[in-house]
């Protein structure tokens, strides 16, 4: 079929409001929140916006048929690329799927449409005393879609856990155009585990078009503390004390000083703009639980060497703290016109040597990098400053990235925490499995999408076909050699 | 709808001669998306290129010479946006997202023919009307006798606005004050005054709504202020700021600071939030101009939104209780443009006895944005079906604001849903609680725009 003949056919199916296809309406599905990292942009064939799961099914029977890529989209704020179409096709935008369809109070449970927005279903929920726990920092726009799709965490998830551990069920449809539903209601689902399987499979085993989310109750009371350090080493040693001490706190984060330098002017949120670095932590549970363990990690911070500890217990007050780090991300812009952001995770007793390899890769590179993570989990958010127009920026960070990321794999850690692989962070898949373990990832991927026709281009590394272990086995002999395929 | 090819896209890139979108102001964009539900168009539509990421990225592909300028999707996003500023006031990265949009508009009327009757309206509606005042108050008179005389009833029962087309715009139109609100004319005198303060009178302010502005001027006497209101002034240039006519929002803003010069320092008050934002923004509008750059500043520097000023200050303890329940609906213009968002809250909750009740969504545009209700009618009367639900929602007796677009919008939007509740100026509210010009006088804002007065 030609592509006015498909076009039509989308528009049988959603209406032509539902469909775009003129090329300036596609110049804005070529890019989602990685854009200003390294990953390259691609335009789709047509960009479509279906309204309920038997329109999502029709699209994937006819993308199917014409052989044409089917990539989903939330909101488009992935850090990994996940939502751009690289090898072009159909981009199904879920954004109009975005009713909250039930709230259960006695089950805990919530029955939504991926496109309802994460912090928009824990507002409608927390009158009845209840919050969805995973919290990107995205969490203002980004869908409950792409949270499962990417497996995102958040500073909570330290604590709560991530998306897998909050999701029940899901109603997906299929690559080749069914419609079915994963897990329940209620626990120990007989047979395999298959929502476990779909959360974090980045949309190439299937597209949630319903997701059964649990509920989680909002905890008595809540102390955030801002503790100032001199240096981000000292920082690091109470991050390490605190976890030592069996004490598990709502969220353990770290910013240095570039990142409170691009916070502080934004948002006034009282960070100490001389700070080596500040952890902002926060306990939550029983009321007297609460201030004994406030106090302890206090204690703590200061034994290792922390200037002062804030402690805010009053709502806007915690909330203002909070603002500064989840916002601190997107306010690099007011440092540098473009970041690369990592999403690297390391033995938190690793943390002091890693961050220190951090600032000599800095160096090394001429390059500014600004820390700000969740600490408590090891997970790492190194964000490189540059600027892509200026020549040579982008091949430095390139190469600067390789060397952060293969320092903290060899340290024992992983090349993401939350923000998924996409396409870019593929390349480096063959760092920390072999040929085997990719194979028998790409098993799961076959057994669901024979044709690879789901949201090509991602996971696995470039040039690997499906099933095509061989591939595999050339890229871990290079590796092997010192020579890493991108 | 004629289908853009490829290749068409680069044919005519990048803008050019005069208000280009600064390419410092848009690199400032990192594309995180954490504009996206702020947005009231993508809140409505979900789609991309109706979001702020959407458009600065249009925007980009412009500069870059990606895409033509005249793209009908570029024209379409430019001017669907309502400029509402939302996205600037969460965006972390501090894009200045309203003076691109502005500039992208100033390019397009530049470069884009418009046809012959559109070019005679915005020059008639835009140009003519607003560059001196004396002839909106002719027009605005000519309503207001129309509303006065019977012929209002007349039209509306035999249904012949709707068979010319105009029964919507004609049910925005506003109850229209008794008496204008001339500069030089009028002021007020506290009996022991600590301060001076200028008035800015606006336009649609100082005619349809000169009660309001006079109410404010009470309430700034009430509390030790001397009110004026200064010969010379005149439009502030905002809906020519927004439409892209940049040239006649300039002359009028130097008019306006030649004007205010004669009162010293003084601080500069104004009722309407959609003037304050496009005032408080002269100093950037002027920025290249070398005669007037240094006085727009300054110029900017005294302007106050009446809230803003109010709230600054000690007030004087107002006599009267009122009993009832308000909710308060945020012009974006205040809100997002402006940054005032808890001063407004402070004065109604500092009336004894008044109830605020939040409504949803209190921050989300109601579709009025200046002239866009007039033009983009199915997604402003969309948005303001959409408040409309989270006002009634409240179960408030009055819905205040703090802008002319929004009072007028709100209206429409209620009367759709056959509810007659007062909507209101929050100085008005305030005045009414020091006891008014006759104390129990309620209602002049647009609560009741068939004559009889309330309360």
């Amino acid at each position: 079929m030609d592509r006015a003949s498909i076009i039509e056919r989308l528009e049988r199916i959603v209406g032509p409001g539902g469909v775009f296809h003129r090329p300036a309406d596609l110049l804005v599905y070529e890019y989602d929140g990685s854009v200003d990292g390294a990953v390259e942009t691609a335009r789709p064939t047509a960009v479509v916006l279906p309204t309920t799961a038997e329109q999502v099914a029709e699209v994937v029977r006819l993308a199917a048929a014409e052989g044409l890529p089917v990539v989903p989209r939330g909101a488009g704020t992935g850090l990994s690329g996940g939502a751009v179409a690289q090898s072009g096709g159909i981009i199904i935008a879920l954004t109009r799927m975005n009713r909250i369809l039930e709230i259960d109070r006695e089950d805990r449970v919530a029955l939504v449409e991926p496109g309802v927005i994460n912090l928009e279903l824990t507002e409608a929920v927390q009158p009845d005393g209840y919050f969805f726990a995973p919290d990107p920092s995205s969490q203002r726009a980004c869908t409950i879609g792409g949270n499962v799709a990417e497996n995102s965490g958040g500073p909570h998830c330290l604590k709560y856990g991530v998306t897998t551990n909050h999701i029940l069920g899901l109603e997906v449809v299929l690559p080749d155009g069914r419609i079915v539903w994963v897990g329940g209601r209620t626990a120990g689902q007989p047979g395999y585990d298959l929502t476990g399987a779909l959360v974090g499979s980045e949309g190439m085993l299937g597209i949630v078009t319903k997701a059964l989310v649990r509920l989680t109750p909002l905890p008595e009371a809540v102390t955030v503390m801002l503790a100032d350090f001199p240096d981000i080493d000292s920082a690091s040693h109470a991050v390490s004390r605190i976890i030592g001490a069996g004490i598990i706190p709502a969220a353990l984060e770290m910013m240095d000083n570039l990142t409170i330098q691009a916070v502080e002017p934004a948002y006034h949120a009282g960070y100490p703009m001389d700070a080596g670095a500040v952890l902002l932590i926060e306990v939550d549970g029983i009321a007297e639980d609460v201030a004994a363990t406030a106090a302890e990690v206090r204690e703590l911070c200061i034994e290792v060497g922390a200037r002062e500890v804030r402690v805010a217990s009053e709502k806007a007050e915690r909330e203002l703290l909070w603002k500064g780090r989840k916002m601190a991300l997107a306010a690099m812009g007011r440092l540098a016109p473009n970041y690369y952001l990592h999403d690297t995770v390391v033995p938190r007793t690793k943390l002091p040597a890693t961050l220190r390899r951090v600032g000599e890769i800095g160096n090394e590179f001429g390059l500014r990098i600004a820390n700000v993570f969740h600490a408590g989990d090891g997970n790492l958010h190194p964000l490189m400053l540059f600027d892509r127009h200026k020549k040579g920026d982008v091949e430095r960070i390139l190469l600067a990235s390789k060397e952060l990321i293969k320092y903290c794999v060899e340290v024992g850690g992983s090349l993401s925490g939350e923000h998924g692989i996409g396409t870019e962070k593929r390349g480096y898949m063959t760092l920390v499995f072999t040929a085997e373990d990719l194979a028998a990832m790409a098993g799961l991927k076959n057994s669901f999408d024979p044709r690879g026709l789901f949201n090509p281009e991602k996971v696995f590394p470039k040039g690997y076909v499906c099933g095509e272990v061989r591939a595999l086995r050339l890229q871990a002999m290079a590796q092997k050699h010192g020579i890493y395929a991108f | 709808m004629v289908v853009a090819e490829e290749a068409d896209l680069r044919r005519l890139g990048g803008f050019s001669g005069t208000d280009v979108p600064e390419p410092e102001l848009l690199r400032a964009c990192v594309h995180c998306g954490m504009c996206l539900s702020s947005c009231p168009t993508y809140r409505m539509t979900g789609q991309e290129m109706s979001s702020p990421r959407g458009r600065l990225w249009l925007m980009n592909a412009v500069a870059e010479g990606r895409l033509n300028l005249l793209d009908p999707v570029f024209d379409e996003q430019m001017y669907q946006c309502l400029n509402c500023r939302a996205c600037e006031a969460v965006c972390p990265s501090g894009v200045h997202y309203g003076p691109l949009v502005e500039a992208s508009r100033a390019q397009l009327e530049q470069h884009r023919p418009r046809p012959l009757w559109q070019r005679a309206v915005r020059k008639v509606a835009l140009g003519w009307l607003f560059d001196d005042l004396s002839r909106l108050r002719g027009v605005v008179g000519a309503i207001r006798l129309y509303q006065r005389t019977g012929l209002q009833t007349l039209a509306r029962r035999t249904g012949v606005l709707r068979v010319m087309g105009l029964a919507e715009v004609e049910a925005m139109t506003p109850h229209i004050s008794r008496r204008f609100l001339i500069p030089g004319t009028e002021r007020w005198r506290p009996q022991r005054p600590a301060a001076a303060v200028q008035l800015f009178n606006g336009c649609v302010m100082g005619t349809v709504f000169a009660d309001t502005n006079r109410a404010a001027a009470r309430v700034l006497a009430h509390n030790g202020n001397a009110v004026d209101v200064p010969v010379g002034q005149g439009c502030c240039g905002a809906l020519h700021v927004h439409s892209g006519m940049m040239e006649e929002a300039r002359r009028l803003a130097r008019r306006n600071i030649e004007a205010f010069e004669a009162t010293g320092d003084d601080p500069i008050i104004v009722t309407a939030a959609g003037c304050g934002a496009a005032l408080k923004e002269y100093s950037y509008l002027l920025k290249d101009d070398p005669e007037y750059a240094e006085r727009a500043k300054k110029f900017s520097e005294r302007i106050h939104d009446v809230t803003e000023y109010l709230a600054k200050r000690p007030l004087q303890e107002p006599p009267r209780r009122l009993e009832r329940t308000v909710t308060y609906q945020e012009p974006c213009h205040l809100a997002h443009a402006q940054r005032i968002t808890e001063q407004p809250r402070k004065l109604l909750k500092s009336i004894p006895g008044l109830q605020l009740k939040e409504m949803r969504e209190s921050s989300l545009c109601c579709g009025s944005a200046g002239i866009y209700n007039l033009i983009r009618r199915e997604m402003a009367n969309d948005l303001g079906d959409r408040k409309a639900q989270n006002i009634l929602a409240t179960d408030a007796q009055e819905v205040i604001t703090a802008n002319p677009g929004c009072a007028m919008q709100l209206r429409a939007c209620l009367d759709r849903k056959g509810n007659r509740m007062p909507v209101r100026h929050i100085v008005e509210v305030l005045d009414e609680a020091y006891g008014g010009e006759q104390a129990a006088r309620r209602g002049r804002w647009v609560a009741d725009r068939a004559g009889s007065e309330v309360g």
